[in-house]
C-alpha cells in the first residue's frame, strides 16, 4: 500500500512539474510552426513569473496578475517579431537578447522596488492560486485504485495544471484541424507559396507569436503565483530550454511534445525523491549529479533522436518578399 | 520604411562599421537610462558615476582593464564560433571547466620552472575549455542537436559538476566553503601593482595582471586564424554556405568541431585570468556571467578582433563603473547591467538593421552630391 501511495505521489508531482513545460512547449509549437525560432521561451516565462507576482501583489487578485503577465509576454513576442520578422534580424540573437535582458531586468527591478535580493514579497492566500479539490475527493479516497487515481492524482492541483493538459488537444485541433492552423504550418514550410496564395506571411507570423505570448504567460504565472508564493531570481531555471527540447523531441507535434514534457517532469520528480537515498550497489548518488539529471536527459534526448526529426522547412529564415 | 534600397558597394566602410554600430549602441544606452529611471534613480548621475568609477583614479582604471581582459576572451570565443554560424552560448560553462584545467595543471606541476608552469596552465585552460565545447560540437554536427540548447545544458551541467568537485573532491579540507586551496605564491602571474612597483609608483591593489597581454595576443591570434589561414577560410565558408562548402570539398563536420573547440578554448582562458592571476584558487561560480557578456561584446564588435577590443573595453567600463553605481545608488544592483547587456545585444545584434538602410542611404546621397558638385 505504501508503494502504491509512493507511485501516486510521484505521478502527482510529475503532473505538477510538467505543467510549465507543457505550456512552454505548446507556445514553442506556435512560433516554430510559423517559421520563427523561439529560444526566448525561457526569458518570457521568467518575465511572466515576475509580472504575475508583482501584479497580483499590488492588485490583490492572481487573475489580474495573470492578465498583466499575458499582456507583457505578448509584447515581448511582438518585440521578437519586430526584430526577426519585420527587420529580418537574426532570430537566435533576438532570443538571446530577450533572455539576458529579462534575467537582468526582473532581478534589478525586484531589488529596486522591494529592496530584497531579487525577491518579490510573499503573496497571501487571496493573491495566489490555491489547489483545487475536485468534488467528493475526500469521500472517494478509500476506494482502492479509483480512489487513489481520483483523489490523490487527479484532485488537488492548481488550475494551471488542468489548463495545461486541456491546452494540448486544443493546440492540436487549432494547428491540424483549422484553416488558421493550415496557414500557420504552410507559412513555416513554404512562405513564398503562401504569399502567392494571397496570405500575408508577416501577419501570420505575428499572430503565431501573439498566441505564443499568451501561452507562455501561463507557465510563468504557474511558477510564481501557484507553486511558489513569490518571484525569485532566475526561477525559470532553464525550463524554457527544456520545453524547447521537448518540443523538438516531440517533432513539433503537441501530443509527442506532451509525452516528452511528462518525461522531463518525471525525471525532475524522481530527482527530488532520489536525493539522499541510498541505492543498492551504488550507494548514495551525489546530489549535484541528481540535480543535473534533467539537463543531461535533454542532451541525451536531443542527441539520440532528433537526427531524424525534421524541423519546419523555413525555420530561422526571415521572409523577404521579392521586389 | 524597409523599402529603401542601398547599393552596398557605394557605402563607405566607416558608415556600416562605425556609424551604424554607434547609433545602435546609443539607442541601447538610451533605453538603459529609461530602466534606471524606472528603478528610481537619475540616469545622468549614473553616467557620471560610471565615468568616474572607470577612469577617475588609477585603481578604478586598472579594474576596468581587468574586466576588459575577461571580455576579450569570452567575446573572441563567441565570435570564432559565430563565423562558422554556430551560437556558442556555453562560454560560461567552458570558462568554468577551463578554470579547472588551469588549477589542475598549476597545482600538480608547480615544481617546474615558473614560465613553463604558466605556459602549461594556459594550455590546460584552453584544452579543458575546448573539451567541454567538443561534445556539443560533435552532437551538432553528427546528430543535429541544436548547439544553443546543448551548450546551455552544458552550462548547467558544468555548474553541477564543479560544485560536486568543489564540495566533495578538491575542496580545501581545512575549511567549509566550496573553494580549493591557494596555489603556491611563486607561480602567481605578476600583477599590475608589481609592475608599477618596479617603476617606482605605488598603487593600491587591483586584479589587473599579466593575462591582459595574453588577451591582446589572443586578438591577434584570432585575426590571423580566421582571416589569414586556410582553415579560417574553410570555416567561414561552412558558416556562409554549407552546401557550397561541401561542393568545394570542405568538411562541415571537421570545421564545426574545430570552430567550437577553439571557441571553447578561448572561453577557457578566462580561467587563467581568474585563477592564475587573481584569486589563485577555484571558487564556486567564478565565471560570474562573463561568458554571457561575451555574446554582447562579440555582437557589438561585429565579430572582428578590431571591434571586440573597444567593445570589451566598453563593457569593462560598464562593469567597473557599474560597481561604483551600485555602491552609491541603493536602487541599482549589478543585475541592471545584465539588462543593459541584453539591450546592447538586442540593438547591435537582432535590431542592427533598424536604421541601417536610412543611415546608409543618407551617407550615400551626401557623398554622391559631393562627387557631382
Amino acid at each position: 500500500m505504501e508503494f502504491l501511495s509512493d507511485i501516486a505521489s510521484l505521478i502527482n508531482s510529475t503532473l505538477r512539474i510538467s505543467t510549465p513545460l507543457v505550456f512552454a512547449a505548446m507556445a514553442g509549437i506556435f512560433a516554430e510552426r510559423s517559421g520563427v525560432i523561439d529560444f526566448s521561451l525561457e526569458g518570457k516565462m521568467l518575465m511572466a513569473a515576475f509580472v504575475a507576482a508583482v501584479g497580483s501583489y499590488y492588485l490583490g487578485n492572481p487573475w489580474l496578475g495573470l492578465l498583466l503577465a499575458i499582456i507583457v509576454c505578448v509584447c515581448l513576442s511582438m518585440l521578437h517579431g519586430f526584430a526577426s520578422v519585420t527587420h529580418k534580424g537574426d532570430q537566435v540573437v533576438s532570443c538571446v537578447a530577450i533572455n539576458i535582458l529579462i534575467i537582468g531586468l526582473t532581478t534589478a527591478l525586484a531589488a529596486a522596488w522591494f529592496g530584497q535580493a531579487g525577491l518579490t514579497p510573499t503573496l497571501n492566500e487571496d493573491q495566489r492560486f490555491l489547489e483545487i479539490h475536485l468534488p467528493f475527493a475526500d469521500a472517494l479516497r478509500d476506494i482502492p485504485i479509483i480512489g487513489t487515481l481520483y483523489s490523490d492524482i487527479l484532485s488537488g492541483h492548481y488550475v494551471f495544471v488542468y489548463l495545461a493538459y486541456l491546452s494540448v488537444p486544443i493546440v492540436f485541433w487549432i494547428v491540424f484541424k483549422t484553416s488558421f492552423g493550415l496557414r500557420l504550418r504552410a507559412v513555416g514550410e513554404n512562405p513564398s507559396a503562401v504569399d502567392t496564395a494571397g496570405i500575408n506571411v508577416y501577419a501570420m507570423r505575428y499572430k503565431a507569436l501573439a498566441v505564443n505570448g499568451v501561452l507562455i504567460a501561463f507557465a510563468g504565472a504557474h511558477l510564481s503565483t501557484a507553486v511558489n508564493a513569490n518571484f525569485f531570481r532566475e526561477m525559470s531555471a532553464g525550463r524554457g530550454y527544456l520545453a524547447l527540447a521537448a518540443m523538438i523531441f516531440g517533432k513539433w507535434h503537441p501530443k509527442t511534445a506532451l509525452i516528452a514534457c511528462l518525461l522531463f517532469g518525471f525525471t525532475d520528480a524522481l530527482q527530488i525523491r532520489l536525493q539522499g537515498v541510498e541505492l543498492p550497489a551504488i550507494g548514495e548518488i551525489p546530489v549535484q549529479l541528481i540535480q543535473a539529471l534533467p539537463y543531461i536527459l535533454t542532451v541525451v534526448l536531443l542527441a539520440g533522436f532528433v537526427g531524424k526529426a525534421i524541423a519546419p522547412n523555413a525555420i530561422g529564415q526571415p521572409y523577404i518578399k521579392e521586389r | 520604411m524597409s523599402n529603401i534600397v542601398v547599393d552596398k558597394s557605394k557605402v563607405p566602410w566607416w558608415v556600416s562599421n562605425v556609424i551604424v554600430p554607434l547609433v545602435n549602441l546609443t539607442l541601447a544606452l538610451l533605453v538603459s537610462g529609461l530602466f534606471v529611471f524606472i528603478a528610481g534613480e537619475n540616469p545622468i548621475e549614473a553616467v557620471k558615476l560610471i565615468i568616474y568609477g572607470s577612469f577617475g583614479y588609477i585603481q578604478g582604471f586598472a579594474y576596468t582593464l581587468y574586466y576588459t581582459t575577461n571580455f576579450i576572451f569570452t567575446g573572441l570565443a563567441f565570435a570564432v564560433a559565430f563565423h562558422c554560424r554556430l551560437f556558442n552560448i556555453g562560454g560560461e560553462g567552458q570558462a568554468y571547466i577551463g578554470g579547472l584545467g588551469v588549477f589542475l595543471v598549476a597545482i600538480n606541476l608547480s615544481f617546474l620552472p615558473v614560465p613553463i608552469v604558466w605556459l602549461l596552465a594556459i594550455f590546460g585552460a584552453f584544452l579543458f575549455g575546448a573539451a567541454w565545447a567538443y561534445i556539443p560540437a560533435y552532437l551538432q554536427s553528427k546528430r543535429g542537436s541544436h548547439v544553443v540548447i546543448t551548450t546551455i545544458m552544458f552550462n548547467f551541467i558544468a555548474s553541477s559538476l564543479m560544485i560536486f568537485l568543489l564540495v566533495d573532491v578538491i575542496r580545501d579540507t581545512n575549511q567549509m566553503a566550496p573553494h580549493t586551496v591557494k596555489l603556491p605564491e611563486e607561480i602567481w602571474l605578476p600583477s599590475f601593482e608589481a609592475f608599477s612597483g618596479i617603476l617606482g609608483i605605488k598603487i593600491r591593489y587591483s586584479p589587473l595582471n599579466l593575462t591582459f597581454l595574453l588577451a591582446i595576443a589572443s586578438l591577434f591570434f584570432v585575426w590571423f586564424l580566421v582571416w589569414k589561414t586556410k582553415w579560417g577560410y574553410e570555416m567561414r565558408a561552412v558558416g556562409h554556405n554549407t552546401q557550397a562548402a561541401i561542393y568545394a570539398g570542405i568538411s562541415p563536420h571537421k570545421n564545426i568541431i574545430i570552430a567550437m573547440c577553439i571557441s571553447g578554448g578561448l572561453a577557457g582562458l578566462l580561467g587563467v585570468n581568474e585563477i592564475l592571476g587573481v584569486s589563485h584558487k577555484i571558487q564556486a561560480g567564478f565565471p560570474a556571467g562573463y561568458g554571457f557578456t561575451g555574446i554582447a561584446v562579440a555582437l557589438m564588435g561585429r565579430n572582428h578582433p578590431i571591434g571586440i577590443l573597444p567593445a570589451a573595453f566598453l563593457f569593462g567600463i560598464l562593469y567597473q563603473g557599474g560597481s561604483e553605481v551600485t555602491f552609491e545608488m541603493p536602487n541599482i544592483t549589478r543585475y541592471m547591467f545584465v539588462a543593459v547587456q541584453g539591450l546592447i545585444i538586442l540593438f547591435s545584434g537582432a535590431l542592427e538593421n533598424l536604421f541601417r538602410p536610412q543611415i546608409e542611404s543618407f551617407f550615400v546621397r551626401r557623398l554622391n552630391r559631393e562627387v557631382n558638385a
